[in-house]
Order: structure tokens, then C-alpha cells, then sequence
């Protein structure tokens, strides 16, 4: 039986971290979504899943305000879209497609930036941002990559420096769209290896667009646990992983993998093409 | 050569050319990267519909060709908004529209130098003109400087930016008022139609030396204030104009660097 004390941690710990009400969008006066609802409770997986033009990009716009709906709300964290300002509470992992191979910057940069968007005027990278970064690098086995330019990586290369980048602030809520587009299969699997990991572990909540259905399936159930017009929703709920943990990530990043080796669980790291 | 290098109007030159050649490169290296490398073409097309108007009305040109790219900077935003998925087309309006605009311009102006704003005139410089590509250059490098990161963050990634809490509209406007102001200064170093030059080329060459960021803005640099001293010495010693010698300078550069790409012995 639970005390008082972790009925109340696991409570708190199941909060919604993303509300959609009824939520509209229109482009050039077609509609893409009508009235879409559903929430995401902390420490949940949630998969937005379905074929292309469904609409679960620009749901996911939606959500991290890239795009405004022409009806209906967000909240993130209990707080309205608008009004939302801790950014840094989420780690966002676009799709790649949009990365130019020519771009000057290297994997150690691209990981930093992830901060960036708090820094103050003038601020200098500290020694403090230098070990997040390595703690993050370390965590998705990129560390020997640091030097290299981004662009001279292979797709599954480049997906976990965009994860380290979004885990660097120690997010508690992980934002994926379509993260193994345009990646082998053998490396789909090894990234998704890894998210579970996080998930399981690292008391983070995930929300991830996908349209490749096998992977996430055998996670997340076979069955949909709602729809919405040609979108449907697959969830994994906390509980159904553990309870609550006490461990931040911050601290735990650092071990994260030295317990995915010590699972014997291959993490390929493929070669610079 | 001693000779010309004690002459005050060399000076002046070079010290103009020097802050130029610093600013306008930092600014091409995240217009280049944001591929907008048109904007400093179609700014410094309507710039000079302002220094036209200058002479008209009788006022410092190089003030109202500022006014002017400033102006077209917010409308080239207001633009690509409307053009979303075209935004390279507003870029294409506004230069026509500001070389429309200089050419009914320079009919109705009186002892109107025009040559010297479309080729420049690095040797007419004067303690007014080098006093404001000085403030430009204090504003240019505090901005970039104190907003390095963030710049990099939008340059590389702007949805990933945005998500960051950082907000894109501000920063947008703010690199196209930056490029504005360091285009209108740098008009009478190498003129309207090749200014652009010294804002693309730099970048173009940190793309196939630089494997970092931090490295791509000091490559930028050094070859902007190499090219503009190199070519400043080059067209004194030969007689040359110098906005040309500058940018052909620049060029060379560029190829000898793809040729040693070529050869893999760099990039």
C-alpha cells in the first residue's frame, strides 16, 4: 500500500501536460482538422499516428505554437498557448528534412544551441552549458562526434545529436515529428530503442508524430485509443510503466548510457558517411 | 606607395573600407545561411533610389538611402508574408521597384554624381561619411555579438528556435534592419551593383573552409578585411577602381579555393 506521500507525488505526476480542445485548423480555406480533442498526461506516450495529410504535423505546430488554430484551445503545462512561457520544459525534435549538408556547424554547437533559447545578453558559454552538452552527447553516444560538421553525418547520426540538442535542458515533456524519416530500418529500431529507454527511465513524457505504424505499435498497443478524423491516438500511460521516479534528469542524463549498455542492448552508432 | 599611404584620402579610405570590410560580411554570413542572399542586391537597389532622392532635396544622400533600405527591409518581411512559399518574389518586387524609383530619380537630380554611389567612391570619403560607417559599425557588432547565439539558433533551425521561446518576427526584422544599415554605408565603398558581393562572397568561401560556425565567422572576417585592403593597395599602386578590384580580389579568392577543393587539399 502507498503512503500518503506517494499517492500524492504519483497524483502530481499525472497531470496534463498537453490539452487540445476542440482545436481547428483551416489552410486556404480547407480544413485540415475539425474540432480535434485529447490530452496528454505526464509521463504518458502519446503517438499521433496516421497517413500523410492527415493533419498530425500541423497538429504538432499546433501544439508548440508554430501555426495558430482557427478554433478551439491549447494548453500546455495547465497554461494557455499564448500565455505559455517555459519553453525550456520542452525538448522539440523536428523532422530533418529540412538541415542544408553545407551548413558550418558542428555537432558540439548544435547540442549548445539547445539552450539558447534562455541565454541572456552577453552570455558566454559556461563551464556549466560545456558539461550539459557532454552529459547529452554521452547520453545518445555522440560524444566522439562533437567536432564534426552535422552535415557530414548519416541520418540516425544526425537524429540523436537533434535528441541530445532537445535533452540538453532536461526537458519533461519530448516533442518528436517523424524523428526516423529517411532512416534505415536497423537505425529506426536503435532510436527508437532509445526513446523507450528515456521514457521508461527518465520520467519524461513523450508525444511523437509518426506515420510508420510497426515500431510504435508494439509499444504503444495495437489498438488506437481514440481518433480523430484520419488521425488515431496510441497511448502508453505512466502506469503502465512504473510509478513516478524521484531522479531528475539532469543528473540521471550522465547515466543514461551506461544503463542501456549495461542492459546489453546494441546502440549502433553508424559511421560518417 | 609610401606617398599614398601617408595621403589622408587613403586613409580615410582604408579605415572605411576596414569597418566594412568586417561588418558586411558578419551580416552576409547569416543572410547567405538563411538563403536570402538576394537581399543585399535588392537593399542596396533601393538604397539608392534614396540617395537620389538626397540629392534632389538637398540632404546628406547617404542618410536617405538609409531611410530608404530600412523602409524596404520592413516591406520585403511584410512581403515574403504574402509570398510565403515564394519569398525569393519579394525580393525580386522590391529591387525593381527601387531601381524604377533611382532611375526617375536621377532625371530630376541636378550635378548628380550617380557613377559614384553605383561603383563607389572609397577615395571621396569624408569625416561624416567614416563618423556614420563608425556608429554602424559599433551598432552592427554589438547587436551581432550580444545575439551571436541566438542568431546561430534561428540561422540553423528556426522551428527549433521558435520552440525555444525565441521570438522569430523580432529577430527577422532585426537582421533586415542590420543588413540595411551596413548596405547603405557600404554604397560609396564599392557601390549599389556590387555591394552584394561583399556580403555573399565572404560566406560563400567560409562554406568550403569552415567546419564550424565559430570558425565561419572568422573566415568571413579575414577575408573581408583582406579582400578590402588587398584591393584598396591593388587599385592605389594601379590605377584601378577600387570597388571592382575589391570584389574581383574576393573572387580570385573563391576560385582558388574551389580549385583546392578540387584538388582535396582542403574542406
Amino acid at each position: 500500500m502507498k503512503s500518503a506521500d506517494a499517492l500524492t507525488q504519483t497524483a502530481a505526476c499525472h497531470r496534463e501536460v498537453v490539452s487540445v480542445d476542440r482545436v481547428s485548423f483551416a489552410y486556404h480555406h480547407k480544413l485540415v482538422l475539425d474540432e480535434v480533442s485529447f490530452g496528454v498526461k505526464e509521463r504518458d506516450f502519446f503517438g499521433l499516428i496516421g497517413a500523410n495529410g492527415a493533419g498530425k504535423t500541423t497538429l504538432l505546430k499546433l501544439i508548440v505554437g508554430l501555426i495558430k488554430p482557427t478554433g478551439g484551445e491549447i494548453r500546455l503545462f495547465g497554461q494557455p498557448l499564448n500565455r505559455f512561457k517555459d519553453w525550456d520544459r520542452i525538448g522539440y525534435v523536428p523532422q530533418k528534412n529540412a538541415l542544408n549538408p553545407l551548413f558550418p556547424a558542428t555537432v558540439r554547437e548544435v547540442v549548445l544551441s539547445g539552450l539558447y533559447g534562455r541565454n541572456k545578453l552577453f552570455k558566454l558559454t559556461t563551464r556549466q552549458d560545456m558539461v550539459k552538452c557532454g552529459d547529452a552527447m554521452q547520453a545518445m553516444g555522440i560524444e566522439d562526434l562533437a567536432g564534426k560538421r552535422i552535415g557530414q553525418l548519416s541520418g540516425g547520426q544526425q537524429q540523436r545529436v537533434f535528441l541530445a540538442r532537445a535533452l540538453i535542458n532536461s526537458p519533461s515533456l519530448m516533442i518528436l515529428d517523424e524523428p526516423t524519416v529517411g532512416i534505415d530500418a536497423e537505425t529506426q529500431e536503435s532510436f527508437f530503442h532509445m526513446v523507450k529507454h528515456m521514457h521508461q527511465h527518465h520520467n519524461m513524457t513523450f508525444l511523437m508524430v509518426s506515420h510508420d505504424m510497426d515500431m510504435v505499435r508494439g509499444y504503444l498497443g495495437q489498438q488506437p485509443a481514440a481518433s480523430a478524423g484520419k488521425l488515431n491516438f496510441y497511448i502508453r500511460h505512466s502506469h503502465e510503466t512504473q510509478d513516478c521516479v524521484e531522479e531528475n534528469l539532469a543528473h540521471s542524463l550522465k547515466g543514461l548510457r551506461e544503463q542501456m549498455e549495461s542492459g546489453k542492448e546494441v546502440v549502433a552508432v553508424g559511421r560518417t558517411s | 606607395m609610401e606617398e599614398l599611404l601617408k595621403s589622408g584620402f587613403f586613409q580615410r579610405a582604408l579605415t572605411g573600407g576596414l569597418l566594412i570590410g568586417i561588418t558586411a560580411p558578419l551580416i552576409g554570413l547569416f543572410v547567405v545561411l538563411r538563403r536570402l542572399s538576394m537581399i543585399g542586391d535588392t537593399l542596396s537597389h533601393v538604397a539608392i533610389a534614396g540617395v537620389a532622392l538626397g540629392f534632389v532635396v538637398g540632404v546628406y544622400p547617404t542618410a536617405v538611402g538609409l531611410a530608404f533600405a530600412i523602409a524596404a527591409s520592413f516591406a520585403i518581411e511584410k512581403l515574403r508574408k504574402t509570398y510565403k512559399t515564394y519569398a525569393e518574389l519579394s525580393l525580386a518586387i522590391m529591387m525593381s521597384g527601387g531601381i524604377a524609383l533611382a532611375s526617375i530619380m536621377f532625371t530630376m537630380g541636378k550635378s548628380m554624381n550617380i557613377s559614384s554611389y553605383m561603383f563607389g567612391s572609397i577615395y571621396t570619403l569624408n569625416q561624416t561619411d567614416l563618423l556614420t560607417i563608425g556608429i554602424v559599425t559599433v551598432v552592427v557588432l554589438i547587436v551581432i555579438f550580444a545575439q551571436m547565439k541566438e542568431l546561430f539558433l534561428i540561422t540553423f533551425d528556426e522551428e527549433a528556435a521558435s520552440v525555444s521561446g525565441l521570438p522569430l518576427k523580432t529577430y527577422n526584422v532585426m537582421i533586415s534592419v542590420l543588413t540595411a544599415l551596413v548596405i547603405s554605408v557600404a554604397i560609396k565603398i564599392v557601390g549599389a551593383l556590387l555591394v552584394s558581393a561583399l556580403l555573399t562572397i565572404p560566406a560563400a568561401c567560409s562554406l568550403i573552409l569552415a567546419r564550424s560556425f565559430r570558425q565561419s565567422v572568422a573566415v568571413v572576417v579575414s577575408i573581408g578585411v583582406f579582400a578590402v585592403l588587398g584591393g584598396l593597395l591593388i587599385a592605389g599602386l594601379w590605377n584601378l577602381a577600387p570597388g571592382g578590384t575589391i570584389v574581383l580580389l574576393m573572387i580570385a579568392l573563391l576560385l582558388v579555393l574551389l580549385l583546392l577543393r578540387r584538388f582535396r587539399a582542403i574542406g
